[in-house]
């Protein structure tokens, strides 16, 4: 599956703020907008970007597996990234950890069986005067997250998804 | 209008900010952009500001506390090639002021940015945002398409003969690109591994160009010692650390959130805006700088001015201004085992002390957590943290085991009681 136009077109938008020869620098734009699109990087992926940006596939490897947000295996519609550092420990994440695992009837690193959710654990998003915070989809933060705002996430999630789908 | 968001009566590179305000025709009803303007249209000379930003004692607001000044006078004459680099990477556990300052007045950074350039003879910059924070990175978007939009970057910024091009970068998860020659690393496309100093990066930076790189915080001074003049600045702080800090405050107080005081302020001060400790109970212990800097006593804690020698007197670091606060419920065995958690995570495996000993100390820390601590565990955690000291190319090795050192030295019964009775010593409620 070659590179969508879409992706095509906002991977040139970044090439466009490094000096010329310089599109390497692009590649973490690169990954992370072809991830929005896909929802994991298969190795077919790394490979089309590397084509892209006249990158060995090796070296695309070594940046989509050494930040952390990039998935190199499917995960689920949404990930959830629940920040369980110090400061958020002392907020409450713990019980939000515990109630998201109870609620989607997973453990960290899984994936609900309808593939709706992959839960994991985070470091430090630097949002600490909100904590516990959750990041659903790596962009949307949700701060101070009690169990009944998790319940509400959910319920709206769910609702977006069956939207997409209807609307192809 | 909404009202003002409160960081305390002492602010001035937070006051006058709503949440709303953040766009740059507020930024410009507020003065901004004015320090700009005057450099380009009286042409005052590089050298003129940086020694007024020499005379400020500002110093770099990312942990470090390396003069500003300084730093800016080390950028060779001449190059053709020079960057300008801001560090909005902001994942010291603990720290989020970068974040408020960039979602609420992201102009100011960007003023400061175009000031430093300036001042540098650089023709690019570049904006390092934690990919965390995506709607931030989003913010500082379109804040730089609007600076674009008015000509305070781009080519020939208001009809003088300075062009400077601006651009945001994003990260994606690695704590160790807030340290500046990995981000670098990871600007040019590449995992996020520290590079070897010397050459430092004024010499050998960016693309192996003279480069300069600042923290949010340290830029978003720029524009109000240009405006206001070095001396104001410094009688701000105190005689070696001048200006104002965002502190940062996040655990067991009544209101987490972000105070602006000026350097030296004392402790106390900072802990009565932040509401006190929740629920009113005791103060047990403090991380004053970020989870890499050591834990300092409550009661020592209490008696100490915020500046950095009076938290180094205090046996810790002002680090980022992160002030993480633990009550008298924490068990500080489990504080310091997410901790070790959290470095044995994101060291990014180039230097074997920090590799290997970050996974010995966070396995050694979960056994005595639940119970499997072996006699002789605390010496051995000590000595490792002692070994990785010192011995990595970045600071990430230090940062991992400052905080070790400092909680077996103070809480040292907790982790005796851990290890001889198989649990925990407090009431816990994490």
């Amino acid at each position: 599956m070659p590179l969508s136009t879409t992706a095509s077109q906002k991977i040139d938008k970044a090439i466009a703020k490094y000096p010329a020869g310089r599109q390497q620098s692009a590649v973490m734009a690169a990954l992370t907008i072809v991830q929005e699109e896909r929802g994991w990087l298969s190795p077919e992926a790394l490979r089309e970007v590397a084509d892209y940006l006249e990158m060995s596939p090796v070296a695309v490897y070594e940046v989509a597996s050494f930040y952390s947000m990039y998935h190199l295996k499917p995960v689920g519609r949404y990930v959830l990234t629940l920040c369980t550092n110090l400061p958020c420990a002392l907020q409450g994440a713990g019980e939000a950890g515990r109630y998201l695992q109870e609620t989607l009837k997973i453990g960290w690193n899984e994936t609900t069986q309808d593939n709706m959710f992959t839960l994991l654990q985070g470091e430090c998003m630097g949002a600490c005067q909100e904590a516990p915070v959750l990041l659903a989809n790596h962009q949307r933060m949700c701060c101070k997250i009690t169990p009944p705002q998790i319940d509400t996430l959910l319920a709206q999630l769910r609702v977006e998804a069956a939207q997409e789908e209807r609307h192809g | 209008m909404s009202a003002f968001l409160d960081f305390g009566s002492d602010a001035v590179l937070l006051a006058g900010l709503t949440g709303d305000n953040w766009r740059l025709k507020d930024y410009v009803a507020r003065g901004g952009y004015e320090s700009l303007k005057k450099i380009l249209s009286e042409r005052i000379a590089p050298e003129q500001i940086l020694a007024e930003i020499k005379l400020s004692v500002l110093r770099g607001r990312g942990g470090a506390g390396f003069p500003t000044g300084m730093k800016w006078g080390f950028m060779p004459r001449g190059a053709p090639e020079k960057y300008v680099i801001c560090n909005a990477d902001e994942g010291e556990p603990g720290t989020f002021k970068d974040r408020d300052i960039l979602r609420f007045n992201p102009h100011a950074v960007i003023e400061g940015m175009v000031i430093a350039a300036y001042v540098m003879g650089c023709a690019r910059g570049y904006n390092y945002i934690h990919g965390e924070i995506w709607e931030v990175y989003e913010r500082c978007e379109e804040a730089v398409d609007e600076a674009r939009a008015a000509g305070f970057i781009g080519s020939r910024i208001l009809g003088s003969d300075f062009s400077f091009e601006l651009f945001n970068h994003h990260g994606f998860g690695a704590y160790i690109c807030g340290e500046e020659t990995a981000l670098l690393e990871s600007i040019e496309g590449k995992k996020g591994q520290s590079r070897y100093k010397p050459p430092f990066p004024a010499n050998v930076g960016l693309y192996g160009k003279p480069t300069t790189v600042n923290n949010v915080e340290t830029f978003a001074c720029v524009p109000l010692i240009v405006k206001n003049g070095g001396q104001w600045f410094l009688e701000l702080g105190r005689p070696n650390a001048g200006g104002t800090k965002i502190f940062s405050v996040s655990g067991d107080v009544e209101r987490p959130g972000n105070y602006e005081l000026r350097m030296g302020a004392p402790f106390a001060k900072l802990l009565e805006m932040a509401g006190g400790v929740r629920d009113g109970r005791k103060l047990k212990a403090v991380i004053p700088g970020g989870s890499s800097s050591p834990v300092v006593p409550g009661a020592v804690m209490m008696e100490t001015d915020l500046d950095y020698d009076s938290i180094a007197k205090a046996g810790s670091m002002m680090g980022s201004g992160a002030v993480i606060v633990m009550d008298e419920t924490r068990c500080m065995v489990r504080c310091l085992a997410r901790l070790s958690e959290f470095y044995h995570d994101e060291s990014c495996g180039q230097c074997t002390p920090c590799r290997e000993g970050t996974g010995w100390l966070s396995r050694m820390m979960h056994r005595i957590e639940h119970g499997e601590g072996r006699p002789g565990d605390i010496e051995a955690l000590d000595r490792i943290a002692h070994d990785i000291m010192g011995r990595t190319i970045c600071a990430m090795g230090d940062a991992a085991a400052m905080p070790v050192r400092s909680f077996i030295k103070h809480f040292r019964d907790e982790f005796e009681y851990h290890i001889e009775h198989r649990r925990c010593q407090v009431a816990d409620y994490v």
